[in-house]
Formats: structure tokens, sequence, C-alpha cells
């Protein structure tokens, strides 16, 4: 359908506080994060090799790709979950707001860049208190019980378990799990919100409350998600990067990129010849 | 069927019937020495055995509070120093250590833990007993909580290290510093395992002997304070069982099966408390 603009995507997106994306978009978008010239390592062995994206304020960004390509490691370079892992080491600069996020507090930092992870992980805690951790540990000065509430709204979960909020979170299923670390990540209000295949381990009526969630949720935050699933990155996402193998191959608008892909390399992944 | 399916199903219940044996004998040993210390020492247990002091040889009656006045403050001096000093070098150990100083505290520990207890009761008694010439209390409980430490050290380690790396990652993807998750998530995920492990260490240290016949070394009297010889329920038993009087080996089962029910009293406490634990997640 958008045969004329076929091969009309550059590949590294040069980061800038406001930038474009891909040919197609001719209005130029408010960046939150920049990524540029991201080299990453475990130990001896780099996983990521230059790269540079932006991502959009109030969009939708995915990341897809092979396993083993580095999107998780880059979603985890985004709040500097990786600083967890031992011999993990990072080149390069990425901001939030214009401001270096590997010069910062990381506590302020993930604060301001919420997760949600491949499994759901609530806490051995209620579902109240499970919701409530991020605010009582940030010393908030929000009323709690009303900030609990919103996030179960946002998250799309209240309806379902405002007449057990003090049951153990693990009475929940599967997807409502998963929706509960939403909520739990929304608690803080964070201005990006990174996913990290967060269907991956529930089943199909559940992954569409969550893409559906998604969407809404744009409003709320800029979000940011991994994921193995091509149809799922079509469905919730505006941006949409193609890696492989640690490079990033392709980072268009996400109609562009599944319509008209500019790189060979990214229609062999996405017609299903590799992956 | 065939002669080798026969075979094989005649093994597999073989094998069934010795596994079940097994795991019956297990549980039987700790029926059969409750049976045994009830048998023989369920009589001389009544009240004065627990508020009275020992009588005088030729004298029947008389009780053995002293006894478990002493330990109860010998364990509780034991506890504040094993417990401690266990959990949380356990903290630093399953937390902060790189593996190098880990494995070498780790070997320690076990080492302690394999130290007979008397050469315990000796370290114990140059360092607490011997500057300042006589025994006590102190010094009882000062070598019953070197004891703790290596139990609940490694115990504990093995509790915190088997809190999934997805709750660390959700704590700290809030927002919150490793200290925070430490106390606010994995210590709370763990402390069931926890407390288990104390108990374990407590039990362990409760019927210890050796390393009290130096340092607390016995009283037939109260002990007031905390710095004189005081009696415990160990070596009370050792000191009766080994008398030639009919009416102290009666009152030596009897104390032991007062240890025994002390012990399974806390542990059936404990298991309520963390029952209920489940109910009321915690904050």
């Amino acid at each position: 359908m958008h045969a004329s603009v076929r091969s009309a995507v550059s590949v590294n997106i040069t980061p800038s506080q406001t930038g474009t994306i891909g040919r197609e978009t001719t209005a130029v978008l408010p960046m939150r994060m920049n990524v540029s010239k991201v080299n990453f390592f475990y130990g001896p062995k780099q996983s990521l090799f230059d790269i540079s994206l932006g991502v959009a304020t109030s969009k939708v960004t995915a990341l897809i790709g092979p396993s083993g390509c580095g999107k998780s490691t880059l979603l985890r370079t985004l709040n500097r979950m990786h600083e967890t892992v031992r011999h993990a080491r990072l080149e390069g600069e990425i901001t939030l707001d214009g401001q270096n996020i590997l010069a910062q507090d990381v506590t302020q930092l993930r604060r301001r860049v919420g997760m949600v992870f491949q499994r759901p992980n609530p806490f051995p805690k209620s579902i109240f208190d499970n919701v409530a951790y991020g605010l009582r540990i940030n010393g908030s000065k929000l009323p709690i019980s009303e900030a609990v509430e919103k996030s179960l709204r946002h998250a799309a979960l209240w309806d379902e378990v405002k007449e057990h909020l003090h049951k153990s979170a693990y009475e929940l299923s599967g997807g409502q799990q998963q929706r509960l670390c939403i909520a739990r990540a929304l608690a803080v209000e964070p201005e990006v919100l990174l996913l990290d295949e967060p269907c991956s381990a529930l089943d199909p009526i559940s992954t569409a409350k969550i893409e559906e969630l998604l969407v809404q949720l744009k409003d709320l935050c800029t979000i940011v998600i991994v994921t193995h699933n091509m149809q799922q990155a079509a469905r919730v996402s505006d941006f949409t990067a193609f890696l492989l193998m640690g490079q990033l191959i392709e980072f268009s608008p996400t109609p562009q990129l599944f319509t008209t892909p500019g790189d060979a390399r990214t229609e062999a992944y996405i017609t299903g010849r590799f992956g | 069927m065939s002669p080798r399916l026969r075979w094989r199903k005649f093994v597999s219940g073989f094998m069934l019937t010795m596994t079940g044996v097994c795991a019956l004998i297990a549980v039987s040993v700790l029926f059969f020495i409750l049976g045994y210390l009830v048998y023989h020492g369920g009589t001389s247990i009544n009240w004065s055995f627990f508020t009275k002091l020992p009588k005088p040889v030729g004298e029947s009656g008389g009780g053995m509070a002293n006894a478990i006045v002493g330990s109860a403050k010998m364990l509780l001096i034991a506890s504040l120093l094993g417990v401690p000093i266990g959990f949380l070098g356990a903290i630093y150990l399953a937390e902060f250590s790189d593996t190098k100083v880990a494995f070498v505290v780790r070997y320690a520990a076990d080492l302690l833990n394999g130290v007979p207890s008397i050469v315990i009761g000796i370290f114990a008694y140059s360092l607490a007993v011997l500057p300042f010439k006589h025994f006590s209390t102190l010094a009882g409980g000062f070598a019953l909580g070197l004891m703790m430490i290596p139990i609940t050290l490694r115990s504990t380690e093995d509790f915190l290290l088997a809190v999934p790396r997805a709750l660390r990652e959700a704590a700290m993807a809030l927002g919150a510093s490793k200290w925070k998750t430490i106390a606010t998530v994995i210590v709370p995920a763990a402390y069931r395992g926890i407390l288990t492990a104390v108990l374990l260490a407590f039990a362990r240290v409760a019927g210890e002997t050796a390393p009290l016949l130096f340092t607390a070394l016995g009283n037939r009297f109260w002990s007031p304070g905390w710095n004189q010889p005081t009696a415990s329920l160990p070596v009370a038993i050792f000191n009766y069982a080994v008398s030639p009087y009919e009416d102290w080996h009666r009152q030596a089962w009897a104390a032991g099966l007062v240890l025994l029910g002390l012990i399974l009293v806390i542990n059936i406490v404990a298991r309520a408390v963390l029952a209920r634990g489940i109910a009321v997640p915690r904050a």
C-alpha cells in the first residue's frame, strides 16, 4: 500500500531532542528519550552495536527481533536495569528529557522509567500493598488508597479486585497478575513505561486485554515494549525498531515497517523467513 | 503377563515398600524417644518439678526450676548473640559479597559448624571464664551463641538466595535502593525460612551439654543475675543420669522430656505464627 515510499527508511536515526522517525513522518515529534551510539558488553562479549534511536513522547515504541538480538538488553539500559548484572558495561549516551540518565541517581531514574517484566512478578503481599509499594518506598505524600485505586483503574483491574484488595496477589490469574504489575508500575506515575515481553506468559484473552490497555496508556506515559510477537508490535505500536544480532537494522513508523520494510533482512524477518 | 513385566512390577513394588518403610523408621524414631521419655520421666513431672529447687540426696521430690530458668537465660543470651550476627552476616553474603569472599566465609562457617561442641566450650572457657576467674550464665550463653552463628548464617543465606530474582528486579525497577529492596521485599519473602532456620539453631543449642560444662558449670541453687555459675537442663540431665540414685534417674528423664517438650512447643507456636502470616500479607 505504501509502495511509493519503499526504501525510504533511514537505519540509524540521528538522535536529537526532537527528531523524525523515517521519512513518512513529516511532523517533528517530541522525543522523551534518546539513545545515541550505545555499545553494550557482557564481559568481553558485545551485545549491542552503536545503537541510536529516539523514543517519541506519548507513543508506543516496539522493539522486535529474533531471540538474542539484544532487544531486551536495549530495553533494560533505558532504566539502567542492566547494572544489576555483573560485568555489564555500557558505552554511549542515553537521555531522558534531555538529561543523561547515566549521570543521574539510579533510584530517581527508575521512579521515572518504570518496568514490567516477562513473567508477572507480584510481591508476596496483598493486592493493595503491591500497588502501594512504590509510593511507600518513595515516601509519597499522596493519599495512598486513592493512588492505588487510580492505578488499578488505569490498569483495567479495579473492577475485578476492588472487593478483595487485601487478598494475596498470588490469588489472581496470570493475566490479572500482569495487570497488577502494570498498576504497580503506574502508581509512581512514571514518564516512561518499559515492557519486556509482557504477554509471553499469558493466554490470548489476557494478552488482548493488555494490548488494549497499552493503547489507552499512551495518554499517561510513553511506552517502550519488547515483543517477539510481530502481530502484537503491529497492533499496539506507533514505531517499531527491528534489531538483529545487536544491530539496529531498521526503525520506522510501524505501518511502514510492516508494509514496506526498507531492509531486506527486515522483510525476511517479518515475512517469517527466519527468527 | 510376561515374566519380564512381572519382574519389573515386583522390583517396583519392592522399592516402593522399602522407601515407605524407611520413611516410617525416620518418623518413628522421634515417637519412640518421646514415648520412652514419657514412660520413664512422666511420673516425675508435676508442678514442683517446674517450681522447686533440687532436694538433697535422700529426700524425694524437689524440682529443676533453677535449671529451666538457667537454660532459658543462656538461650536468651545465645539468641541475642547468634541470631543478629548470623542474620546480618547472611545478608552480606547473599546480597553484597563478591564470589571469592563469599566462598571463604561460607567455607569458614561450614567448618565452624563442624567444630565439636566441646571445642567450642574450651574456647569459650578461655575467653569468657578464665579472665574473670569464675563460671557464669554469660559465659554459657556466649558458648551457645557461638554455635548458633554458623547455623543461622548458612541457612539464612540459603533462604535469601532462594528468593526469585524477579522479585528483586521488580523492587529495583520501582526505584527501591538495594537496602530498601532487601528490607521490604527479600527478607519478608524469605522470613518463613529464616525463622525456621533460627528455630533449628535454637533447638540445636538448647540441648548442648559439652560447651556448658566449662562455662556455666552447674548449680544446685538459684543463680541470680548473669555472673554466677548456673544450672541448665542438659547439664542437669547429665549429672542426674550418671548418679547412682533411682529418684535422680527419674528426674533426668523428666528433664529430657521437658527439654524436648519446650522445643516442640516453640516449633508449634512458630508454625502457627507462620501459617497466620500467609493470610495477612505484610506491608
